[in-house]
């Protein structure tokens, strides 16, 4: 601890953009004061979406600064613009005491800035020595693979990072776990001179003692190794246990920056919310009527005992982290996904669920989150993907209606105002929320009783928004009953009658319009992770 | 009526493309691809046709032509609807030797034609119930699965004739083999019957449609209520179905059944003509008439080597380059397409 003293933690009162240029360009500043990397008037913007607003922000070596904010804050994109994957529109970066443009990647590996992604990539086939020093071999006489001095360096490499009992050098990648895979990435970091390393929810898929693990090595990392660590989390303890310095991002805007000890969990996550809710929604006073939809004791491989009704004319909304099991749910209830135990019943009619097909045919619409892989047929028309889901009304004896067709296609393309050049150009050439509109479509000719939407307004500009809410209301208003996830909080608050909260694949709170807020809903979502991580380490 | 109707969304749209020539909307009626096809086989007919004038025009010459490709013709559609429902059948060559063994025994136990004709077809439509389900319920790769089983079938059609050939002498086989109605050969009109039934199937079902679905992308498909694996099993058994048929044409031609002369390499000349026909192995892309105008080009360019007098070694040649070519015009036409 006595290393990182003087440096990384100062003593003066923590200021909002402390000014990266100054600190940069100080001509006498020791090598350990400037920046390891630095943000200097950050922005990018991708289409509509200002992903990035003049950040300003520095990562200095020996510190481990954590990086929070709700989900499309901008996280991930100010991490990709330290690895030069995303150049950013205006603003620099400082690196090693200059200004530097990132071509690519490699640029920024060059100059030893790296970032662990949740998912590395490794060559499964090949050893944990081979896939560590690929690119890097030693050879004998110029010809024979070295293979005792790769033995060698894996060996002191599987050391530092106190796995040398567990694995050795020959074991083949493939078969180790995710954390395991997630060390071995950061091994191979190290070995070209490690100076940022950047983490993006790295424990996301791991157990609490491989969390802990993880915790150790990233802390040798900046007390041997001096390297600047940029953390990533949602989870409030690893921030509060591992970072030094913590910084808040929303809606593309460094909004607070101060060491940990500092900054009281409540006001991190108060920093990350409060935001105006604009009046993006309609929810006039809806008339509830009977349960469409009750899901009793669902349980799945990653969702355990879930309950809850939703009523017709009432818009349930899903809130939850990444990986909470929402979508998980949602694929359950619609026959995708293989239930383990529990039921599901629309109207108080029990349904067999045993593929989508017995869902719709009770009466149950699904937009799933990924419109292009899981909803759209992306080479076909317009018409063909509204149609897809309703041969029955659209030929006779099998025989395709062209007439019958085309009517409803024009219909609900017209109620929904499909932006399209005809009802016959490829549904790939429509935008973002002109397809969205085509999936709702392709339910709504259906006459559905439930409606489950996963993220309806994901990549969709803000115009197209305003109208797909509007549709949700109006939807609601005709009777249907609707459950939309959706990891935007405002919107959810916007437009639900009552918030669903899951966390760890379980539901852990109801919420009534009234009584739901942001950071209320935040604190719960983010508070099994707290009980979680302590039940595990318990037994 | 109906396209008053479709006019407001066609007016708001921002981006309305300029006026189009007549050419273009013929062209795209046709389809791109068949386009380009029909070119092709133009230039091939023009070749051979200067070549050989005396010759390659004659109604006989046609008629050769279309009796040559009329068991390809079948396997190559039927294929094609495999591929397009992002299958592959590599053990058709082997059922068509299957199918030809069956009738050929059945008219010897039953002495009626219509029987065995039926026999073989169901032989054949077993053996593709069998690949789909291996397929589906096994969850194996259509390739591997099938690669599998045309060494079963090929071993099958040898273990029922104990390795011999197997003659026919019933006068109808000899009729469907070399007689005529109405002076069109019997196996092109059976050629014409299958692929209008195809035709019909793919572009003017639902369940044509919901093969492009399945083939484009299954999982949309699943989530959209389709039975994937039912409609998988279902082409399966179709195209094991239209194997044991091409069988019967083979059959009445040789006048026997035979394990495997004149079935084998069947498969990789039916695959060729349906990819040459636009089909894209990932699926979701390819059309029926695709399928057969890539036969048709198959079947001059042999034919036209045989009249030009090209040695057999280099009409394979020939061949195989043409597939090359064909595949790369193919993908960079997907390429454009994104």
């Amino acid at each position: 601890m006595s290393q990182i003293g003087g440096t990384g933690r100062r003593g003066d009162a923590p200021l909002r953009n402390s000014s990266a240029l100054d600190e940069a360009n100080e001509p006498g500043a020791r090598e350990a004061a400037a920046p390891a990397l630095a943000a200097v008037g950050v922005s990018k913007r991708f289409g509509v979406v200002q992903a990035l607003d003049d950040v300003t922000l520095s990562v200095r070596p020996r510190e481990i600064l954590a990086l929070v904010g709700e989900n499309g804050a901008g996280k991930s994109t100010l991490v990709r613009i330290f690895e030069g994957v995303y150049r950013p529109d205006q603003g620099a970066l400082m690196a090693g005491g200059a200004p530097q443009a990132f071509r690519s990647p490699s640029d920024a590996h060059a100059l030893g800035i790296r970032v662990i992604h949740q998912e590395p990539d490794i060559v499964p086939d090949l050893s944990i020595a081979e896939n560590l020093f690929l690119g890097d071999f030693r050879s004998i006489h110029g010809v024979f693979l070295d293979r005792a001095d790769l033995e060698r360096r894996t060996r002191e490499m599987l050391a530092k990072f106190g796995l040398e009992k567990d694995l050795g050098p020959w074991t083949r990648a493939g078969d180790l776990g995710p954390s395991q895979r997630q060390l071995m990435e950061i091994m191979r970091a190290l070995r070209g001179g490690l100076r940022v390393l950047a983490l993006d929810e790295p424990t996301s898929s791991l157990t609490e003692e491989e969390a802990q693990r993880l915790f150790r090595v990233v802390r040798r990392l900046r007390d041997d190794d001096g390297v600047g660590v940029v953390y990533i989390s949602h989870r409030m303890r690893e921030v509060r246990d591992l970072a030094d310095r913590v910084a808040v991002l929303r809606d593309g805007r460094l909004v607070a920056e101060r060491p940990t000890a500092e900054f009281p969990e409540a006001e991190i996550i108060q920093a990350m919310v409060g935001r105006p809710i604009a009046d993006l929604y309609e929810r006039g006073a809806r008339r509830r009527g009977e349960a469409a939809l009750s899901v009793r004791g669902l349980t799945t491989k990653r969702v355990s005992d879930v309950n809850f009704d939703v009523h017709s004319g009432e818009v349930v909304g899903l809130a939850g982290l990444v990986g909470a099991g929402r979508s998980e749910l949602a694929e359950a209830i619609f026959g995708h996904d293989r239930m383990l135990a529990g039921s599901v019943a629309v109207r108080g009619r029990p349904i067999r669920l045993k593929s989508p097909a017995d869902a719709i045919a009770a009466g149950i619409g699904f937009a799933p989150e990924d419109r292009k892989s899981q909803a759209l047929l992306l080479m076909r028309s317009v018409k063909d993907n509204i149609t897809l889901a309703v041969p029955d009304l659209i030929s006779r004896f099998d025989f395709v209606d062209p007439g019958a067709e085309r009517r409803i296609a024009a219909e609900f393309a017209d109620r929904l105002r499909i932006r399209t050049p005809s009802l016959d150009a490829a549904v790939s050439n429509l935008s973002g929320g002109n397809q969205q509109k085509v999936v709702l479509a392709r339910w709504l000719a259906r006459h559905p009783k439930v409606l489950i939407l996963d993220e309806p307004t994901k990549g969709i500009d803000v115009g197209a928004k305003a109208e797909i809410y509007r549709l949700i209301a109006e939807l609601a208003g005709e009777g249907i009953a609707l459950l939309v996830i959706s990891s935007e909080m405002p919107e959810l608050l916007g437009m639900a009658d009552r918030i669903l909260v899951m966390a760890g694949g379980r539901l852990v709170a109801e919420l009534d319009h009234e009584a739901a807020n942001e950071e209320r809903i935040l604190s719960l979502a983010m508070a099994d992770n707290l009980t979680r991580t302590e039940t595990a380490g318990a037994p | 009526m109906t396209h008053l109707k479709a006019e407001p969304i066609a007016v708001a749209a921002a981006d309305r493309r300029g006026g189009g020539a007549t050419l273009r909307r013929a062209i795209q009626r046709v389809g791109t691809h068949n386009f380009s096809l029909l070119i092709a086989l133009s230039v091939l007919i023009a070749i051979f046709g200067s070549l050989r004038p005396d010759v390659f025009f004659l109604l006989r010459n046609i008629l050769n032509i279309g009796q040559a490709i009329a068991i390809l013709g079948i396997l190559a559609t039927a294929q094609t609807i495999v591929i397009v429902s992002a299958g592959l059948d590599i053990s058709v060559g082997a059922i068509v030797g299957m199918s030809t063994v069956s009738i050929a025994l059945a008219v010897g136990w039953t002495g009626s034609p219509v029987l065995s004709i039926l026999f073989g077809v169901a032989v054949g439509a077993a053996a593709g119930i069998v690949n789909g389900l291996i397929i589906t319920v096994g969850r194996i790769n259509a390739v591997i699965a099938t690669l599998g089983t045309m060494a079963v079938f090929r071993g099958v059609a040898f273990i029922i004739s104990n390795g011999q050939s197997i003659s026919i002498f019933d006068p109808a086989f000899r009729f469907i083999g070399d007689g005529r109605i109405f002076g069109v050969p019997v196996t092109i009109s059976v050629l014409v019957v299958v692929v209008a039934i195809f035709f019909v199937l793919m572009s003017y079902t639902v369940t044509g449609r919901n093969i492009y679905a399945i083939g484009g992308n299954p999982v949309v498909a699943r989530l959209a209520g389709l039975n994937v694996r039912a409609y998988q099993i279902g082409i399966y058994t179709l195209s094991g179905a239209a194997a044991g048929l091409a069988g019967m044409l083979l059959a009445a031609r040789t006048g026997s059944g035979q394990p495997i002369s004149g079935s084998e390499g069947l498969e990789l000349e039916a695959i060729t003509a349906a990819v040459l026909g636009g089909c894209a192995l990932t699926g979701g892309k390819g059309t029926i008439i695709g399928g057969l105008l890539g036969v048709l080009i198959i079947g001059v360019l042999d034919n036209g080597l045989i009249l030009t007098s090209v040695p057999t070694f280099y009409q394979m040649v020939a061949k195989g380059l043409l597939l090359i070519v064909a595949v790369i015009i193919a993908e960079q036409q997907a390429r454009q397409y994104g």
